[in-house]
């Protein structure tokens, strides 16, 4: 092979994001025709992957790896084993279809290249996350497969509900990559740092003597339970059949939402086969299998019904794993091949019903036999997987998962009872959807009815017939595909003796089997009245699992929101307070605490007469900005003493900065000014009383404390080894004279840079501000206040948030006078402005 | 503060202010100076020319929006930064190149294109907020 192993098995998981990436492209070149050429990819892929099935069943596996993070030993590894080579043929074979099928479906939609593309790029997810050996792979496969599935279900993003759905799945699946993440790194830590799935397997259930065992266990447990939609997070799925038919039949039946199945597979060997792992699997197995049951006869919509018992079938496959016997896990892949069959099938048919008449609601359907008689036979073959009657593969899968519960004690009786319950209920559903829409009298549809083309119907035909001959030639597909399977999901060989023969429907097991039927024939004549029963039942509850997430989705923005408000309340002067009083908190407290208060100059510093003056400059710019009468004179003189202070610097020999100081305080003061008379304050300061105290203490407490500072930063001897470095190293290795300078641009370049970084960011804030509060850049506040319309807006605005400040303000009396300046103010500034 | 005075004086001031903080920027690595005080002479300029001239005025002169100039600055002041790649050396290393013009020595060094990065960096930012301010300050 030209190609090396390595690159070839990564380029399964590649090759359709790099397809997705073409995928509008050849769209845009080919039409609906597009779904032919892209099918191309996953069609290769599955070919690439057939030869494969012979060495592994033959108990070899492959396994590749290419550099990723080396550092970390993590490595994009992938293997094959017969587990992920199952995953992997179901994906892209039914992948084929669907992308062949959704080229035809979504015939003419503008958006078709963009939808083909999101296809791809979940297949290759999907591939990756069964293909991945490495645990940190398989996570971030994991979440593409969420987030490409949200962008999937909410395709028609101009409908809310599927805005909704899409989030829905998003958070909840999403949510369980979390868990899945935080468990994946609590199993590396305790396996002492082994990341390679294949490798964590060899160590056998060492995991389950360690005293996390339970957490690691809960952790995957909630990502594979929310992936795979078990109760009681099975609400997701039903609604992401907002998606386009394709995607339901794709993601939300046959492959993405077996993920959480696949996991609890991969992790038998390790988490699996003690006490609290097959009780809790069980039993939340038991729970989403009656719930999915029961909910799918409560439908008409012909998705609903098979989203429902795809929740159904989940919960079966993890009661299957969770039993964890030789039996039942050989029963578990035969469902899971059968179930991706027939439901894909099922998915597409319906589809093909939509598409021809224009609804899918299965009490309006009805006598389409003759005018779509290819649908009807392979809806019927499918009904036959479903039900598991013979010949298909359906039949094996039943027959197995009740052999492995013909134990004689309470816990296998009642498993076999639900399991029983439960597929005669999906048999009602899938039978109900093979005849009602084919049988009986034409029903008025809103579009004529006529057959699928063959891009529809070539799907449904395919599984059809692999379902019958899978089922037929079953001792070639057991010992193949199986019983390969089931060895990997032990990590033991499993071997099974799948065939045909007379004596089996003499042998007393084949009862369960024809009760099975019988209550789904007897199920099925009474379907309406139980319909209209659970209906009416469901009536009766004003509560369910998607107004729970609801309410959860809205108390977290409400809670959010009351965060935001509580910190984010947007008064200045509050703002201005938390911030000096924890300048001032940082820095007297460490003083007081440490007993580090340092001790008073005792004598007067011998200064010249002229370093003298400009102290007193500064004392004078001081005092008079605190006695000055407007806010202009205080924001003038608080520039003198900005002056006053570069001097000290010039004269203290640091021109740089003394340079820059001037620069900052004439650029302070105009600024301000500007601010100032933008944000309509009045002239002068009229803060009461109380607020000068407060507003008083929190400066001096902060001037205190940054003198203490000061005064104990120089009673110790300064180190100078910075400043030698400098000094000796500016010119000779950086060139330049200015040590400032140098070190600015040159030895703490990466500094600035962050520094220039975030200035920008801050004036690029700043716009943002002044715009919001001018009402864009071509308005301007002043534009606004000469329409009468303004005004009222701000009289109102002020009228509003005095009453949101009955919240928030203790004082009462500051916020009586401040509701009162701010509705007066802006009268009294156009007078102002006139003057 | 719109005297005539001031707005005759203004263009000549501002020309003279920006001729400085050029000057300013370019001896910044050896004598007192750089990029910054530069930058911030000339926001001040801007800032000057803004009220005596008007905000239209200004933004007609410089052409670009001044945000734009400070990320042009910023990005100068990265690329400087990444020049070093190419040599193979950690990102911002100084490189240094001298040309012979005539009798002098000129050095071209990247921590000089650094500097004049962060000359555009602050001028932007300072002119755009000062600028902004100003603007509605005449709609009034």
């Amino acid at each position: 092979m030209a190609l090396s192993m390595d690159i070839s098995v990564a380029l399964i998981s590649i090759a359709p994001f790099l397809a997705a990436f073409l995928a509008p492209l050849i769209f845009r070149f080919t039409g609906h025709l597009a779904g032919w050429v892209l099918s191309i990819v996953p069609a290769g892929i599955f070919t690439y992957l057939i030869p494969f099935i012979k060495p592994i069943s033959e108990g070899k596996f492959v396994q590749t790896s290419l550099n990723w993070v080396p550092e970390y030993g993590i490595n994009l590894s992938f293997f094959i084993d017969g587990l992920s080579l199952t995953f992997a043929l179901l994906i892209s074979g039914i992948g084929t279809i669907i992308v062949i099928y959704s080229g035809k479906y979504l015939k003419g939609h503008h958006d078709q290249g963009k939808f083909l593309a999101y296809i791809l790029m979940f297949m290759g997810s999907m591939l990756g996350l069964v293909l991945a050996d490495n645990m940190v792979a398989l996570f971030v496969y994991w979440e593409l497969t969420s987030i490409t599935s949200f962008l999937l279900i909410g395709f028609n993003h101009k409908k809310q509900a599927s805005r909704r759905a899409a989030i829905q799945a998003l958070v909840i699946t999403g949510g369980g990559g979390l868990a899945l993440l935080v468990g994946i790194l609590l199993m590396q830590q305790m396996l002492g740092g082994v990341w390679e799935l294949s490798a964590i397997r060899e160590y056998g259930g060492a995991l389950q003597e360690m005293s996390l065992y339970p957490v690691v266990l809960v952790l995957f447990l909630i990502a594979a339970f929310t992936k795979s939609a078990q109760f009681p997070f099975h609400f997701w799925l039903p609604n992401a059949m907002e998606a386009p038919t394709p995607v339901s039949a794709f993601l939300h039946s046959a492959t993405m939402v077996k993920a959480g199945v696949y996991l609890l597979a991969r992790m038998n060997p390790t988490l699996g086969g003690s006490e609290i792992w097959s009780i809790t699997l069980i039993s939340f197995g038991s729970i989403t299998l009656l719930w999915g049951a029961v909910w799918a006869l409560k439908q008409t919509d012909m998705k609903q019904m098979l989203a429902q018992t795809t929740v159904a079938s989940l919960g079966l496959l993890v009661i299957l794993i969770g039993i964890g016997t030789d039996i039942a896990l050989t029963a578990m892949v035969i469902y899971l091949v059968a179930h991706a069959l027939y439901k894909a099938s099922f998915f597409l048919i319906a589809g093909i019903l939509d598409h021809g008449t224009g609804t899918r609601d299965i009490t309006e359907l009805g006598g389409l036999r003759r005018l779509m008689p290819l649908s009807f036979i392979l809806a019927i073959i499918a009904a036959i997987s479903m039900a598991g009657l013979p010949p298909a593969i359906g039949f094996f899968a039943k027959e197995e998962m009740y052999l492995s519960l013909l134990q004689n004690d309470l816990k296998s009786i009642i498993v076999l009872i639900v399991l029983i319950a439960g597929n005669a209920m999906m048999l009602v559903v899938g039978a109900s959807i093979a005849i009602k829409p084919f049988l009986g009298g034409l029903k008025p549809t809103p579009i004529k009815p006529h057959e699928g083309s063959l891009a529809l119907i070539i799907g449904p035909l395919l599984f059809g017939i692999l379902a019958l001959l899978s089922g037929i030639f079953i001792t070639y597909t057991g010992k193949m595909i199986i019983a390969p399977t089931a060895s990997a999901i032990s990590n033991l060989a499993i071997e099974n003796d799948l065939k045909w023969y007379f004596a089996m429907f003499l042998k007393p097991i084949i009862l369960l089997s024809v009760i099975t039927w019988a209550l789904g024939a007897l199920l099925f004549f009474k379907l309406d009245a139980i319909r209209k029963f659970l209906r009416s039942l469901d009536d009766g509850f004003s509560w369910n699992f998607d107004i729970g997430f609801d309410w959860l989705m809205f108390s977290l923005i409400r809670f959010a929101d009351a965060i935001t408000r509580f910190w984010h309340h947007g008064r200045l002067e509050l703002y201005m307070i938390v911030v000096f009083v924890a300048l001032g908190v940082a820095v007297i407290v460490p003083l007081i605490i440490n007993n580090a208060m340092p001790a008073m100059p005792t004598s007067m510093p011998s200064l010249t007469f002229y370093e003298w003056s400009v102290i007193l400059l500064a004392a004078v710019g001081l005092i008079a900005m605190l006695v000055a009468k407007t806010r202009l004179v205080a924001i003038v003189s608080l520039g003198i003493q900005g002056f006053a202070v570069a001097l000290i610097f010039m004269l203290f020999g640091a021109p740089d900065l003394a340079f820059t100081q001037f620069m900052v305080e004439i650029l302070t003061v105009v600024i301000l000014a500007l601010v100032m008379s933008r944000l309509y304050l009045d002239r002068r300061d009229n803060r009461i009383f109380e607020d000068i105290l407060r507003d008083g203490s929190i400066a001096l407490v902060c001037g205190v404390g940054i003198t203490m500072l000061l005064i104990s930063v120089v009673q110790y001897p300064i180190d100078l080894r910075l400043t030698d470095f400098f000094a000796a190293t500016s010119l000779p290795i950086a060139h330049g004279r200015n040590i400032v300078n140098v070190i600015l641009v040159d030895f703490r370049g990466l500094d600035t840079f962050g520094e220039i970084a975030v200035v920008m960011g801050a004036g690029i804030a700043v716009l943002v501000l002044i715009r919001i509060r001018s009402g864009g850049r071509q308005i301007g506040i002043g534009a606004k206040k000469n329409k009468p319309r303004g005004k009222s807006t701000r009289v109102k605005k002020a009228a509003t948030a005095s009453k949101a400040k009955n919240i928030v303000a203790s004082k009462a009396k500051t916020k009586m006078t401040k509701a009162k300046q701010k509705t007066i103010k802006p009268i009294r500034r156009s007078k102002g402005a006139k003057a | 503060m719109n005297t005539i005075i001031f707005r005759t004086i203004a263009p000549i001031l501002v020309a003279i202010m920006v001729v400085f903080s050029v000057f300013i920027l370019l001896r910044g690595h050896n004598e007192p100076g750089g990029g910054f005080i530069g930058g911030l002479i000339a926001a001040s300029a801007i800032a000057i020319y803004g009220i005596a001239a008007g905000v239209e005025e200004v933004r007609k002169a410089l052409k670009f929006d001044p945000i734009a100039i400070a990320g042009f600055g910023v990005f100068i002041a990265g690329l400087a930064g990444l020049l070093s790649y190419f040599y193979q050396v950690p990102f911002l290393t100084g490189l240094w190149a001298y040309l012979d013009i005539g009798p002098s020595k000129v050095a071209l060094s990247t921590p000089l294109l650094f500097d004049i990065g962060v000359y555009f960096a602050v001028l932007g930012t300072i002119a755009a907020i000062a600028l902004a301010l100003e603007e509605d300050e005449e709609g009034k």
